[in-house]
């Protein structure tokens, strides 16, 4: 069992959840991620470490309410406890001195890079980071990215907050400008596929962080297979991070849908015959 | 061996075997000869004392039958069902020769169930511990054979299991309807009793290294993390949605529990026509799995003939009975997707089989045929091989193959203090080979810890 010991909103449908975990706390790496299942009868999903604290044994986790299991852990409450948390899992973001970066997040996968940005610059890399979201609402921790980026941008779909347009409208400004290294992209997947195709026309090597759907994490299954550059790859082992310029953004945006009938009808069930008050059954 | 009725199993997960009745068990008994050479034990990997056993059996004292078992094999309910005896023990017996061989593992697990209807005493005696520690990783049969030989002998044992739940492929892979839940957590729950900690959701090579475990104070390391990676065959569409790995479609279903979807919250997809790709166990639990969750039509596609099944008999039985159709001499060679990317259908070539080679294999060709089966749902049992995750995190560690650990008879590795066997050390195998395997391990791991001292 894992204690819940803080949680928190931190943008509409976003909640922080800081869980004790130690002997994840104390392993875990820019980029790793963990399984949790809520309960007996829950499903095992992935959530990327957003933050961990080794003195006190803990970890954070940032997430969308975006189905029936988001839903349910949002529902739980500060000194409640999750059944199952697995990891650290995936490769930790290959992080070293590489000059210029700029991180591109969209949405709740912006919380995602923050890890990734303490890392790099930790390195003594430049870091340009670009939150996007498609209202003010959305954006989360614009603030905490704004302490350590060396310069921060934010966009919105409708202006509401920084700039108006698309992360890529910003992220273009930025490479034709200066001389950038790397970009490092999380967010949804049209989103990194555009980012993709933006840097390849202009030759800058690129990540992303790719989050197919998932059952154990360890290599097993094979459900969270992607392609990239031809071969199949299993996210939750080789990567999740890849070569943005390899990936078949289709075929995951596909297999991503795959289940979209069935997650309907299990947030439907839940939102209808317990409102959350079945937790912990 | 009886079985449930085809029309009725197929609509649930309830065991199909009904196991031996005390006469049946008894009448069986005494077809055994007693041979003074017994041939059959020479089948059996961790070499029982059948003929002994089996006499108990037949003098009506079960408690003797299931003691005798018991000092060779911790888990007699799990092999008496999944062990091949085909090419085990009753392959070897005499009596197989002009006759059906004496039915070994029908009797193992009838002296297995006597045990657990009766409740005779398992109680262990309370071993004294000897101040040593031992770190298990992998929580499947070999893990917990090494786990529970080794605390019975004084140590201090931890197991640390990546998943949730405890048991490896008896938990995650092989289904309820072969395989009873209640049976695997018997077992476990005796290897605890042992005085064994597990700990679940651990990932060894992530939270922490070998190394690290060794530095922490642990005297000896049992690697048991099996073959767990699913192989691809690298034909076009596997990537289509509704194809499965077997071993995505039998976590989901037997760990996760999506057959019972929505009360569990992970889901399935239930095909309406599925093709099984292979012909092991795990196809045939894949194949038997899809008729349960409603398919109206299920193929095994497999390339070679039934003489080179790999299943176990009595599995290739039931998967028949419930209506599962075999392809013989089939290579799948394109999965098919329609425009949303589903499948729709697989290419096969029509194989056949060509004279034996200088080793006497004889291997399947293309016939230069090829036929179209219109499915909407693949998955895909050909194999598993060693998954890279643990061993990758362990420097020097000598491999062999495509990432299988290379260890000596008694399962030392390389390394001084590591040591590892099952399907992680010989490539996917057998329960009982694996069990063997930790068997085997443990005492090599207590001489080695007794001769550092
Ligand atoms: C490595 C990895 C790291 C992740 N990190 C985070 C994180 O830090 N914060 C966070 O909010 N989410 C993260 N996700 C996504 C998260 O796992 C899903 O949002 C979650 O599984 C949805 O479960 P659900 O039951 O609430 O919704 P479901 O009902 O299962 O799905 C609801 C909607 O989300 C989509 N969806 C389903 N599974 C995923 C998925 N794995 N990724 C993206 N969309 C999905 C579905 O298509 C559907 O539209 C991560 C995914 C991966 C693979
Ligand atoms: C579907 C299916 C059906 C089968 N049917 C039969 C049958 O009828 N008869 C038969 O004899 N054999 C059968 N087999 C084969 C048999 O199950 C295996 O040979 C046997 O389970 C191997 O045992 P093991 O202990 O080596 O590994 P496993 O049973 O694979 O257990 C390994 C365990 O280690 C854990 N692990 C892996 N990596 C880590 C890590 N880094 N840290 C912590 N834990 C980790 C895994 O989660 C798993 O629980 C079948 C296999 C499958 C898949
Ligand atoms: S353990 Fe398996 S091989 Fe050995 S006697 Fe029992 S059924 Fe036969
Ligand atoms: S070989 Fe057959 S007949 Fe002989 S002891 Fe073994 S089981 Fe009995
Ligand atoms: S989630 Fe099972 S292989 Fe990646």
């Amino acid at each position: 069992m894992f204690r819940i010991i803080k949680k928190e909103s931190v943008a509409m449908h976003v909640e922080e959840m800081v869980i004790h975990a130690p002997h994840i706390a104390g392993s875990a790496q820019a980029g790793n991620f963990i399984i949790l299942r809520i309960h007996d009868t829950g499903e095992r999903i992935p959530l990327t470490i957003a933050d961990s604290d080794c003195d006190a044994g803990t970890i954070t986790i940032l997430f969308q309410k975006a189905g029936k299991t988001t839903e349910e852990l949002a529902s739980l409450k500060e000194g409640d406890s999750i059944r199952d948390i697995a990891g650290p899992l995936g490769h930790p973001t290959p992080l070293k001195r590489c000059g210029r970066a700029v991180l591109v997040g969209g949405g709740i996968g912006s919380a995602t890079l923050f890890p990734i940005l303490k890392a790099l610059k930790k390195k003594r890399n430049r870091v340009t980071v670009i939150l996007g979201a498609r209202t003010s609402d959305l954006l989360v921790w614009e603030h905490k990215f704004g302490e350590i980026a060396d310069k921060m941008w934010l966009v919105t779909d409708d202006g509401t907050s920084g700039k108006k347009g698309f992360v890529t409208d910003a992220l273009n400004e930025v490479v034709e400008n200066e001389k950038v290294d790397i970009v490092i992209a999380v967010g949804p997947i049209r989103m990194m596929q555009a980012v993709a195709e933006l840097t390849r026309f202009h030759d800058i090597p690129a990540i992303v962080s790719l989050n197919p759907i998932m059952v154990e994490g360890t290599g097993m299954c094979g459900a969270c297979r992607v392609s990239v550059g031809g071969k199949t790859k299993f996210a939750c082992v080789d990567g999740p991070e890849f070569d943005a310029h390899e990936v078949d953004f289709e075929e995951i945006a596909r297999r991503l849908a795959f289940y979209k009938r069935e997650e309907m009808e299990s947030l439907h069930k839940y939102r209808t015959s317990c409102k959350g008050r079945c937790r912990g059954k | 061996m009886r079985a449930r009725n085809a029309e009725k199993r197929k609509k649930d997960f309830k065991e199909v075997a009904l196991g031996l009745t005390e006469k049946e068990a008894v009448r069986e008994a005494k077809r055994c000869l007693q041979c003074k050479k017994p041939m059959c034990v020479t089948g059996c990997p961790v070499e029982i004392d059948i003929p002994a056993f089996i006499s108990a059996i037949r003098e009506k004292d079960f408690k003797r039958g299931i003691e005798v078992i018991r000092r060779y094999n911790m888990l007699p309910a799990v092999c008496g069902r999944v062990c091949p005896q085909e090419n085990q023990c009753q392959g070897k017996c005499v009596l197989g020769k002009k006759n059906a061989p004496v039915a070994i593992g029908a009797l193992e697990r009838f002296a297995a169930d006597f045990e657990a209807k009766k409740g005779v005493p398992k109680k262990p005696e309370k071993p004294k511990l000897n101040r040593r520690s031992v770190a298990v990783i992998g929580s499947g049969p070999a893990g917990l054979t090494a786990a529970a030989v080794l605390a019975k002998t004084g140590y201090k044992v931890t197991v640390f299991e990546a998943l949730h739940e405890a048991g490896g492929v008896l938990t995650y892979g092989i289904p309820e309807f072969r395989l009873p839940r209640k049976i695997i957590e018997r077992e476990i729950d005796f290897v605890t009793s042992l005085g064994v900690e597990i700990k679940l959701n651990w990932v060894v090579g992530k939270i922490q290294t070998i190394d690290d475990l060794l530095k922490e104070g642990y005297d000896a390391v049992f690697i048991g993390v099996g073959a767990g990676s699913p192989r691809f065959m690298e034909i076009p569409g596997e990537n289509l949605n509704n194809v499965y790995f077997a071993s995505e479609y039998l976590t989901r279903v037997n760990l996760m529990k999506a057959g019972s979807f929505p009360k569990y919250d992970t889901p399935v997809k239930r095909g309406k026509r599925v093709a099984v790709v292979g012909a092991g166990n795990v196809a045939m639990d894949a194949a038997r799995t899809a008729v349960r969750l409603g398919a109206e039509k299920v193929y095994i596609v497999y390339r070679r003939t039934s003489a080179e099944m790999p299943a176990r008999l009595e599995e290739v039985e039931h998967a028949k009975e419930e209506g599962v159709e075999i392809l013989f001499l089939s290579s799948p060679k394109e999965i098919i997707g329609d425009k949303h990317g589903h499948v729709s259908a697989v290419r096969c070539d029509a194989m056949r089989m060509c004279e034996p080679d200088e080793s006497g294999r004889r291997r399947p060709e293309c016939s230069g045929n090829e036929f179209i089966l219109e499915v909407d749902q693949v998955i895909m049992a050909i194999g598993q091989t060693a998954n890279p995750l643990l061993t990758r995190s362990v420097k020097k560690l000598r491999l062999w193959g495509a990432g299988y650990i290379e260890v000596d008879e008694e399962g030392a590795t390389n390394i001084p203090g590591i040591f590892a066997g099952g399907d992680i050390a010989t490539g996917a195998a057998t329960v009982i080979s694996a069990m063997g395997a930790g068997k085997r391990a443990a005492r090599a791991i207590d001489s080695y810890i007794k001769n550092k001292k």
